[in-house]
């Protein structure tokens, strides 16, 4: 039953590689502002996904940890950049 | 080999199952986030990623390594938690500042402000 984990781990690592190039995609040519931080918070989300998925492959906490630290720092960075969008600066 | 191997058959095929399901509803978020038309409905898309797609990946690696008793889980459920309480925020945040913005320029199509009533003020 091992190969079919580990072929499983694999697709599903292509699947969100390629969920992260539409997002990519979307980050890259997104017509406003706006497009271009929901690319980035999907790519971010992605990402994670990814690390979680090396995690059950290689049965490593650094990677789980990893994923952590991006969920909370990537919702920092979302709600400084819409709030960037709303009031033209972060920090008032 | 691997510590995979020491898996029994019922939970690989669980953990199987629950991360290809995983991956398919990211994939489909994301696709919808490249095909949809308009910033508003393309909102509404990654949600289903970020929810659906992170809650089941975790389900499996917390099924994988409870099963195995190697290392804690405790990373996947703040992972879950997190994720699930920050994406509403996160969304609704660019959702209002988007539709500030677009009143701002006076674009077509969006819900214009409430004029205050006369008697208040």
């Amino acid at each position: 039953m091992e190969l079919a984990v580990v072929w499983s781990v694999l697709v599903a690592q292509t699947m969100l590689a390629l969920a992260m190039a539409f997002a990519l995609y979307r980050m890259a040519r997104g017509p406003r502002a706006q497009d271009r931080i929901l690319g980035l918070d999907t790519l971010y989300i992605n990402a994670m996904l990814m690390l979680i998925t090396f995690g059950i492959r290689t049965a490593n906490t650094v990677y789980f940890e990893t994923a952590l630290i991006i969920a909370v720092i990537g919702f920092a960075s979302s709600i400084a950049l819409a709030k960037f969008l709303m009031r033209g600066e972060v920090i008032e | 080999m691997s510590h995979l191997t020491d898996l029994p058959p019922w939970a690989a095929l669980l953990v199987c199952g629950l991360m290809l399901v995983g991956a398919a509803t990211t994939l489909i978020g994301s696709l919808g986030l490249l095909r949809l038309p308009d910033f508003y409905a393309r909102l509404h898309a990654p949600t289903i990623a970020t929810s659906g797609g992170t809650i089941l990946l975790c389900l499996a690696s917390i099924l994988c390594f409870a099963v195995l008793q190697s290392r804690w889980v405790f990373h996947e459920v703040l992972i879950i938690f997190f994720v699930t309480v920050t994406t509403p925020v996160t969304l609704m945040l660019l959702g209002q500042a988007t539709l500030y913005r677009d009143r701002f320029e006076e674009q077509q199509g969006v819900p214009r402000k409430q004029k205050p009533a006369p008697g208040e003020e």
